[in-house]
C-alpha cells in the first residue's frame, strides 16, 4: 500500500511540470503582441514604436523562453503570479480569494450531490421498475438535458423574483448558497445517482444475497450489505468528480454573480487580461492533477485490486 | 443491420432519431426552410406575439424566432457535429495506434493523453478561449484539442480487447497487412463502442457550446445560437419570461433525443445487453465509465 502511494505520488511530479510548461507557452500562442495587449488594456491612448520596445523589456520579454519559464515558474511557487495588465494589482490578490469562495460553492454542492445520488439511486434501485424509479429517472433525464444556466434562470425567476424568497446574487449569507448549490447539484446528481443506482442493481445479483435470503435474513440487513459493497464504485467516482466540478462551476458561477473563480476568468477573457488567465488556468491544472492522485489512491485503498497495475 | 432493425424496434429511439435526423436536415437546409431573415430587424414588431407570417413571434428586436432557431442549428448543432468528427477521428488513429502495436508506441502516446487528460476540459476550453479570443471557431478547435485524448483512450482500450483474439491472430499468421487487419477485422467490431462513446459526448458538447455563448463567449451578434437567444431572453427574463421558451424547450428536446439515441444504440449494439430484455436491467459499469469524465455545462 505504501509502496502504491509513493508511485502513484512520484508520476504526478513530471506531469505537474508539464501541465506548468503547456500553460507558460499558452501565452506564446496568442496571436497579439503581449506588450500591446498590456498597453491596450491599460488604456494607453497611442501607442508607439518606443513603447513597445520599454513594455518588452519591462515584461522581460526579451530573454529565452526557457529562461522566462524557469523564472515564471519559480515565482508561482510563491504564488507570485505577476500583475493583472488592466488593474495592477498582484494576481493572486484576486485570485486567490476567488478560489476560496469556488471551493466553498464546490464543497457544498459535492456533499449535496453524494447525499442526493446515494438516496435516488438507492431508492430506485430497491424499487426498480416501479413507478417510483421510472419516474425519478424520467424527471433526471430532461434535467440532465436542461441547460444549466437555463435551470438557474428559471429557479431565479421562481424562487427570487416570484416568490422573493432568496437572493439572486452574491455570497453574502447562506441563502446565497441555496440556488447555486442547487443548479450544480441537479445538474450533476442525474448522472451520479445512475451510477448508484446500476451498482446496487448489479450487487443485487451477487451470490452473497441469495445466501443471505436463503438463509433467512432480515431484508434489511441484507440492504445494508449490498449498499456496503456498491459504495465502492460510487466513491470512486464521487473522488473523480470534486475536481470536475471545481473546474465547470463557471456558468453557475456568472449567473448568480458568485465572486469566484468562474467570474474572474470569464471577466478577465473579455478583457483580455492574459496574467489572471494564466494563473487560473495553471491553478486549477493543478489542483485536478492533485485531486486526481488523492482519488486514485482513496481507491487503492479501499479496493485493493487496483493496486496491483500501479 | 440486423442490429439496427434492433434499434429502430425500440420506439423512443426511432422517435429520437427522427428528432435528430430533422434538426440536422433543417439546419443543413436553413436558407430554404426558415420563413423569414433571421437578421431582419423591425422595431415596430417588438415583442409580437405568434402570428402567421412569424409563428413563434419576435425577439426584443422584433427578429423572426422561428428563423432565428433554425439557422442557429447551425452553430449549436451542426458545427459541434463537425468538432466531434474531428477529435473522434484523431482520437481513433491514436487509439488504433496505440492498442495495435502496443510498446513503446502505446506508452509514448498514452502519456501524451495523461498531460492532456490532466487540464480540466472545461478550463482549458475557457483558456483558448482566453489566448486566441472571442468566437464559434476558437470554441470548436479547444473542443478538439481537449476531447482528442479522452477519445483516444476509449478507442486504444477497445482495439486492445480486439486485437488479442484469435482471429486477428490467425489473420497476422497468413501474412495479412497490419492495415487490412485493423479495417477488416477491428475497426468493424470496435465501432459501437466508438459510435457510443461518441454519443454521449455529443450531448454535453452541444451543452457547452450554448453555456459558451451564453456568456457572451461564442458566436457573436446578430447571427443566431441557441445559447445566445437564451441569454438575449434572461435580459428581459422578469418582464417577458416567454422569450426563453422556444430557445429552451428546443435545445432540451435536441440533448434529450441526443441521450436517448446514447443510450438505445449501446443497447442495440451491445450483444450482452440486446437478445434478453431481461438482462437489461444490470446496466454494465461501462456505462458509469463513460460518464465519470463527461462534463456538464
Amino acid at each position: 500500500m505504501g509502496r502504491y502511494i509513493f508511485k502513484r505520488g512520484l508520476i504526478s511530479v513530471p506531469l505537474l511540470l508539464v501541465v506548468s510548461f503547456l500553460t507558460f507557452i499558452l501565452n506564446s500562442l496568442s496571436p497579439m503582441d503581449p506588450a500591446e495587449v498590456v498597453l491596450h488594456a491599460q488604456g494607453v491612448p497611442r501607442i508607439t514604436d518606443e513603447l513597445l520596445e520599454e513594455t518588452r523589456l519591462a515584461l522581460g520579454l526579451d530573454r529565452p523562453l526557457l529562461v522566462r519559464y524557469w523564472n515564471w515558474f519559480l515565482s508561482c511557487l510563491r504564488l507570485d503570479f505577476g500583475d493583472s495588465y488592466v488593474t495592477g494589482k498582484p494576481v493572486w490578490s484576486l485570485l486567490g480569494p476567488a478560489f476560496l469562495n469556488t471551493l466553498k460553492l464546490t464543497m457544498v454542492s459535492v456533499v449535496a450531490i453524494i447525499i442526493l445520488s446515494i438516496a435516488l439511486g438507492v431508492l430506485c434501485a430497491l424499487r426498480e421498475g416501479k413507478l417510483l424509479d421510472k419516474s425519478i429517472r424520467g424527471i433526471s433525464f430532461v434535467l440532465t438535458a436542461m441547460p444549466s444556466y437555463l435551470l438557474a434562470s428559471l429557479l431565479v425567476l421562481y424562487f427570487s423574483v416570484k416568490l422573493d424568497l432568496l437572493p439572486t446574487n452574491g455570497m453574502d449569507t447562506i441563502g446565497s448558497y441555496i440556488l447555486p448549490v442547487t443548479v450544480i447539484t441537479i445538474s450533476y446528481a442525474g448522472i451520479y445517482f445512475r451510477i448508484v443506482r446500476s451498482s446496487m442493481l448489479s450487487s443485487l445479483n451477487e451470490d452473497y444475497v441469495l445466501y443471505g435470503r436463503a438463509c433467512g435474513l432480515p431484508e434489511r440487513k441484507i440492504t445494508r450489505r449490498i449498499l456496503r459493497n456498491s459504495l465502492q464504485v460510487a466513491v470512486s467516482v464521487f473522488c473523480m468528480a470534486i475536481p470536475i466540478i471545481l473546474g465547470s462551476t463557471v456558468v453557475v458561477e456568472n449567473i448568480f454573480a458568485w465572486p469566484g473563480l468562474g467570474t474572474l476568468s470569464v471577466n478577465s477573457i473579455l478583457s483580455r487580461d492574459f496574467p489572471i488567465i494564466q494563473a487560473y488556468v495553471l491553478i486549477l491544472a493543478a489542483s485536478f492533477v492533485i485531486v486526481n492522485t488523492f482519488s486514485d489512491m482513496v481507491n487503492a485503498w479501499v479496493n485493493p485490486k487496483l493496486r496491483e497495475d500501479g | 443491420m440486423r442490429r439496427f432493425h434492433y434499434f429502430l424496434k425500440d420506439k423512443l429511439a426511432a422517435l429520437s432519431l427522427a428528432i435528430i435526423s430533422i434538426t440536422v436536415i433543417a439546419g443543413i437546409f436553413a436558407p430554404w426552410i426558415a420563413p423569414n431573415d433571421p437578421e431582419e430587424v423591425h422595431m415596430e414588431l417588438r415583442f409580437a406575439s405568434a402570428s402567421w407570417e412569424y409563428l413563434l413571434g419576435n425577439d426584443h428586436l422584433g427578429r423572426c424566432i422561428l428563423s432565428r432557431l433554425i439557422y442557429g442549428i447551425r452553430p449549436s448543432v451542426l458545427w459541434v457535429l463537425v468538432a466531434l468528427v474531428a477529435s473522434v477521428g484523431i482520437g481513433a488513429v491514436i487509439g488504433f495506434i496505440a492498442g495495435y502495436f502496443k510498446g513503446r508506441i502505446d506508452a509514448f502516446l498514452m502519456r501524451i493523453c495523461d498531460v492532456m487528460l490532466s487540464f480540466p476540459g472545461y478550463v482549458m476550453t475557457l483558456a483558448i478561449i482566453g489566448i486566441l479570443g472571442v468566437g464559434l471557431e476558437n470554441i470548436l478547435l479547444a473542443f478538439v484539442l481537449m476531447k482528442w485524448a479522452w477519445f483516444a483512450r476509449i478507442i486504444r482500450t477497445s482495439v486492445m480487447a480486439y486485437a488479442e483474439s484469435d482471429y486477428v491472430k490467425f489473420s497476422k499468421v497468413l501474412g495479412m497487412g497490419s492495415l487490412r487487419i485493423m479495417r477488416k477485422h477491428i475497426l468493424p467490431v470496435s465501432l459501437p463502442d466508438i459510435a457510443v462513446t461518441s454519443s454521449s459526448a455529443y450531448s454535453s458538447m452541444v451543452l457547452q457550446l450554448s453555456g459558451f455563448s451564453f456568456l457572451g463567449l461564442g458566436i457573436q451578434a446578430p447571427h443566431a445560437e441557441w445559447g445566445m437567444m437564451l441569454n438575449e431572453a434572461r435580459e428581459v427574463m422578469f418582464s417577458r419570461p416567454e422569450m426563453m421558451l422556444a430557445p429552451g424547450i428546443t435545445t432540451i428536446l435536441f440533448v434529450t433525443a441526443v441521450n436517448f439515441f446514447t443510450d438505445s444504440l449501446q443497447v442495440a449494439l451491445d450483444p450482452k445487453l440486446g437478445i434478453s430484455g431481461k438482462k437489461r436491467q444490470g446496466r454494465p459499469d461501462s456505462v458509469a465509465g463513460r460518464i465519470q469524465r463527461n462534463e456538464v455545462a
